[in-house]
């Protein structure tokens, strides 16, 4: 059996949370959490971590941003960030572009999308 | 290509000999080792305009310093610099030290400085009311003051561009030979001839000496290395006359001063180096400037300081090893005809520099250097926008001619993107964040250019078309960008 | 250019919430003017490109320009006047601005009410007095989040951050993630100034080591940075000799810290608050001159948006008030203090007659770790409530509400206290 500790990153409070682990990777308890969605990061972090990742893609034609901020609208694998960082080094968008816009569906095949974060006007 | 003169050196020594040779008939080519004019001692000094009562009677320093200093006032509006006549005060705080003051005026009267005189205590505390409380008595020179030491080397560049000197950036001196009476001055690519060569190197002009063939130059040159601290300007008016302390054998002691721009300057620190290019700071000597500045006004804000910086300045050593009996050596080479030194010059050297630049001018002529005068000479240097300065009506009307001087780049100091494109084109232009910054004064205020140096590089890449990540900080290696672009 | 009914300096977070709630609170949209120094709005916020923001105001977790991009959506939509790269140059206490813009020139206009909405900027080298060479290489971590974000560049490969500020932990993992090495975080306190979460997923995630109580004591290199000497500090925060250690590195990330920007309140005469390094104001945030109220960083550093939100939508309301002549009359005027561990209570100042509620919010920030402890509020040296604690920590703004004891105490007191217990 083993203690294992992480800080939650689900909101800015930051919770230290801890859990019980035995031999076999089994999750005996979870405690520290505030909220219910605490208890859940904790056991996909034991399970299966992933992140949101933030980043920009090149964006053409726009009055004044060369670049798009871009985010995956829920988690990646964590494992696979750098992976997703060499994709979006090879994606260019055109304006104009609006908040939200979809730029890739199921990205990375992890189910989720990978949309723009700022509506950016064409010159 | 020939020139009848070459200067080696773009410090103030230098700009000036240049700017006063503008006026006649002669070609002139000044090289500089580095990438701008201004970049040894005369851009980290203390910017002092000195009255001339240091140095001892009877010298050379003596002489071009109270010269210089009743030529700066005529010379600064000429070149649209701007100049403070804010005065000195040496302060006395034992009566030791006010026999010391005693000297000092002794000494100040037969160099010929005017008005100067011993203030009381209530005296000084009426003109200087954050003075220390121990301080007893001063010497008051009315003629000293400020001047930022890079405008006035910049402008004075600019004066002798617009007359047709040739300015070689990046010029580093490697050979000098003869050939048929000519100098050939080469940086190992290209090479520059001249009938005259003026040694103004700083640091640097005892190697240059040698280098030119110089046997006997008599005098060492050592580095000495001061370290300031540059303030707020909400601590601008800590001060308003330029204060000293009771001088020592290494050099004036820190002071404290206004600057131009509203800054207050504490130091300089004075410690010899080995490496004259070495302008690092030293936690040892931030905190002596911390000391000696709260000395003198004991209530100064050390935490309002935006920057830390330290300059070199070369001071000469005769044979007899006695610094501070040391004169500017300006002489005519003995050995080598057509060679002229201007050396060893040292604080005042900013207050002497337009007298030492007439003084260089006479000496050539002696040296038979034919001084007609120019008939299309142009006094002062093109127009140059302040946009902080400006009253309301002409910032309209700025801006209605150009709208980029409606665009604040520089937020702490109310630089505006028209200020930086100028500031880029003029003679001398601005290539690198460093020099936009001794130019327009962007990047020169609290936020320490945080906000407006991505801003900068991107003008320069612009204006300069090149991509950001070719801009550099201040020439050479020194890029700003080297990660890669995404 | 006509005058303004209201007009606010920063179109970032708080100017944009201030506009817009002072035109929910009834002042028409062309009568409101937004003045950015930028060249579009959103402030920081369009260069912060993480998530992590409205929470609070919007039960999800936003990015920086989709944060932004709500509010300027709604003023946009509601054509409420704003006017971009327009810097303002001076504020007097009769409320006269002036400013420049490319297209309008050089402008002056009185305004009814004035938000002070201009933010805050990063401590630098300078502030810090750190001695070495200055080559290029040395960034606050703004500047680098600029580059990296909005230009397009990395700053350099090998990187060393002082400071375990937000901005720097979010960069070292935003330089990691763009193909830099963030070599270490050093910081100078025992403890990191940035949020937990930030800890966990910019530098666990990716192994950064982060070195508590350590500095940067010097910094090589000529032309561009070389390395940078980092040492252990002792109890005082004075480097430990023998502890040093040289690092090579091509960029050091400083995120020590954030001041609000004042210069154009210090001229116009508004009492500042020497720890806030903002404006004193009332629970209304009017400052110290009537009619001009502040929000946002440029009051005091806030460490989530969604408080910049909320404060500013009060200094909008307030301003609006103020134009409309519904402001609650000026009463007897309380003063609020820190005590015990609490470095600043803001607003500094409570009107008894003031429209007091219970959504009337005092924050604080503690000076210090502090587990298991107890705030509490008195009035006039009575304790009206207390509420426990199990974590505070400096980098955290703390927050309550009034309660209606507090608010009955305040009626009739003098000095209202918050102090850890």
């Amino acid at each position: 059996m083993s203690m294992i500790k992480k800080t939650c990153i689900v909101c800015p409070i930051g919770c230290h949370l801890e859990a019980e682990v035995d031999g076999d990777g089994k999750i005996l308890s979870i405690s520290g959490n505030t909220c219910r969605r605490g208890e859940a990061y904790m056991r996909d972090e034991l399970t299966d971590p992933r992140r949101t990742l933030t980043s920009t893609v090149k964006v053409d034609g726009a009055k004044y941003d060369r670049y798009l901020p871009v985010k995956t609208d829920g988690g990646i694998s964590k494992g696979r960030l750098f992976e997703a960082m060499e994709v979006l080094a090879k994606i260019t968008v055109t304006a104009p572009v609006r908040r939200g816009d979809v730029i890739v569906e199921n990205f990375l095949g992890e189910g989720v999308s990978l949309v723009a974060g700022k509506t950016v006007d064409s010159e | 290509m020939n020139y009848d003169v070459c200067i080696i050196g773009a410090g103030i020594t230098g700009a000036m000999t240049a700017r006063k040779l503008a006026a006649y008939d002669v070609s002139v080519a000044v090289l500089e080792a580095a990438g701008d004019v201004a970049m040894g001692a005369t851009k980290a000094n203390s910017a002092i305009v000195h009255a001339g009562f240091d140095a001892e009677e009877g010298t050379l320093k003596a002489r071009l310093n109270v010269a210089g200093c009743a030529m700066m006032p005529t010379e600064c509006a000429e070149l649209d610099v701007p100049y403070d006549n804010c005065g000195s005060l040496v302060c006395a705080y034992s009566e030791e030290e006010i026999r010391h003051l005693e000297k000092l005026l002794a000494r100040g009267i037969a160099n010929g400085v005017p008005e100067l005189r011993i203030v009381g205590g209530e005296e000084l505390r009426r003109m200087e009311p954050k003075i220390s409380p121990d301080a007893v008595a001063a010497l008051w020179a009315p003629t000293a003051g400020i001047v930022c030491p890079y405008e006035l080397c910049i402008a004075a560049c600019e004066h002798a561009a617009i007359n047709g000197a040739q300015f070689y950036l990046n010029f580093p001196v490697v050979s000098i030979v003869k050939e048929d009476g000519l100098f050939v001055v080469s940086d190992g690519k290209q090479v520059v001839r001249a009938r005259y060569l003026v040694n103004a190197c700083g640091v640097h002009s005892a190697e240059m000496a040698q280098l030119a063939g110089e046997e006997n130059f008599p005098i060492r040159i050592i580095p000495r290395r001061g370290e300031y601290m540059l303030l707020d300007r909400a601590e601008g008016d800590t001060a308003e006359h330029v204060l000293f302390s009771c001088p020592s054998a290494n050099g004036k002691g820190i002071l404290v001063s206004p600057t131009v721009d509203g800054n207050l300057i504490l130091g300089p620190t004075a410690a010899a180096i080995d490496d004259p290019d070495d302008t690092a700071t030293t936690e040892a000597g931030l905190s002596l400037v911390q000391t000696g500045a709260r000395h003198l006004v004991p209530g100064v804000n050390t935490r309002a300081v935006i920057t830390q910086f330290s300059g070199v300045r070369p001071t000469p050593v005769g044979a007899d090893g006695d610094i501070t009996k040391s004169d500017f050596y300006i002489h005519v080479s003995e050995q080598i005809p057509g060679l002229l030194h201007l050396a060893g010059i040292e604080s005042p050297g900013l207050a002497s520099s337009p007298a030492v630049g007439e003084y260089a001018v006479e000496l050539l002529s002696g040296m038979g250097l034919k001084l007609d005068k120019k008939e299309n000479y142009m006094t002062g240097r093109p127009e140059k926008i302040r946009f902080r300065e400006l009253t309301d009506e002409e910032r309209s009307a700025v801006i209605a001619k150009n709208p980029l001087y409606g665009k604040i780049i520089c937020r702490c100091e109310t630089v505006t993107e028209g200020e930086i494109v100028d500031a880029i084109h003029r003679p001398i232009g601005a290539r690198d964040l460093d020099m936009v910054k001794r130019r327009t004064r962007a990047g020169m205020g609290r936020c320490g250019s945080g906000f407006c140096s991505p801003r900068t590089v991107e003008i320069l890449a612009r204006e300069l078309g090149v991509p950001m990540d070719e801009i550099t900080k201040c020439g050479g290696g020194s890029v700003i960008l080297n990660g890669g672009k995404k | 250019m006509e005058n303004k009914k209201i007009i606010i300096i920063g179109g970032g977070p708080a100017g944009l919430a201030a506009a817009i709630e002072a035109n929910n609170a009834g002042i028409a949209p062309d009568d409101i003017l937004i003045l950015e120094r930028d060249r579009e709005l959103g402030g920081i916020l369009n260069q912060c490109i993480h998530a992590g923001f409205g929470l609070h105001m919007f039960g999800e977790e936003l990015t920086g320009p989709e944060y932004a991009g709500r509010f300027i959506d709604i003023v946009k939509e509601r054509s409420i006047g704003y006017l971009c790269d327009a810097m303002v140059l001076s504020v007097t206490a009769d409320r006269e601005v002036t400013f420049v813009s490319p297209t309008e020139g050089f402008c002056r206009v009185k305004a009814g009410a004035i938000v002070l909405a201009m933010g805050c900027r990063e401590r630098t080298r300078g502030a810090l007095n750190i001695a070495g060479t200055r080559p290029a290489g040395i960034y606050s971590a703004g500047t680098a989040q600029r580059y990296v974000n909005i230009d397009g560049y990395l700053p350099g490969k090998r990187v060393v951050i002082l400071g375990s500020g937000d901005i720097g932990l979010i960069m070292a993992r935003r330089m990691t993630l763009e193909g830099a090495k963030v070599l270490r975080v050093c910081e100078l306190m025992p403890y990191s100034g940035g949020l937990p979460r930030n800890i966990a997923q910019c530098l666990d995630d990716f192994d950064i080591p982060l070195y508590l109580s350590h500095t940067v004591t010097g910094i090589h290199g000529k032309e561009r940075l070389e390395g940078v000497t980092v040492a252990k500090v002792g109890d005082d925060r004075r480097p430990i000799p023998g502890t040093e250690a040289d690092i090579e590195c091509d960029t050091l990330l400083l995120s020590v810290g954030l001041l609000p920007e004042n210069e154009l309140s210090r001229e116009a005469g508004i009492v500042l608050d020497s720890i806030t390094g903002g404006a004193q104001v009332d629970e209304t945030m009017q400052t110290s001159i009537p009619g001009i109220f502040a929000c946002g960083n440029v009051l005091h550093v806030h460490d989530l948006v969604d408080f910049v939100t909320k404060e500013a939508y009060r200094a909008g309301a307030s301003a609006a008030a103020y134009v409309t002549g519904d402001a609650a009359p000026v009463g007897d005027v309380l003063t609020t203090e820190g005590k015990n561990g609490v470095r600043y209570v803001m607003p500094q100042k409570l009107n008894a007659q003031g429209n007091l509620t219970t959504e009337t919010t005092l924050f604080f920030r503690v000076d210090n770790i502090y587990r298991d402890r107890a705030v509490v509020l008195s009035v006039d040296g009575r304790e009206i409530f207390r509420r426990k604690k199990r974590f505070l920590e400096p980098g955290q703004m703390e927050s309550f509400a009034l309660t209606e004891d507090a608010i009955a105490a305040i009626r009739g007191g003098k000095t209202v206290t918050v102090a850890l217990d």
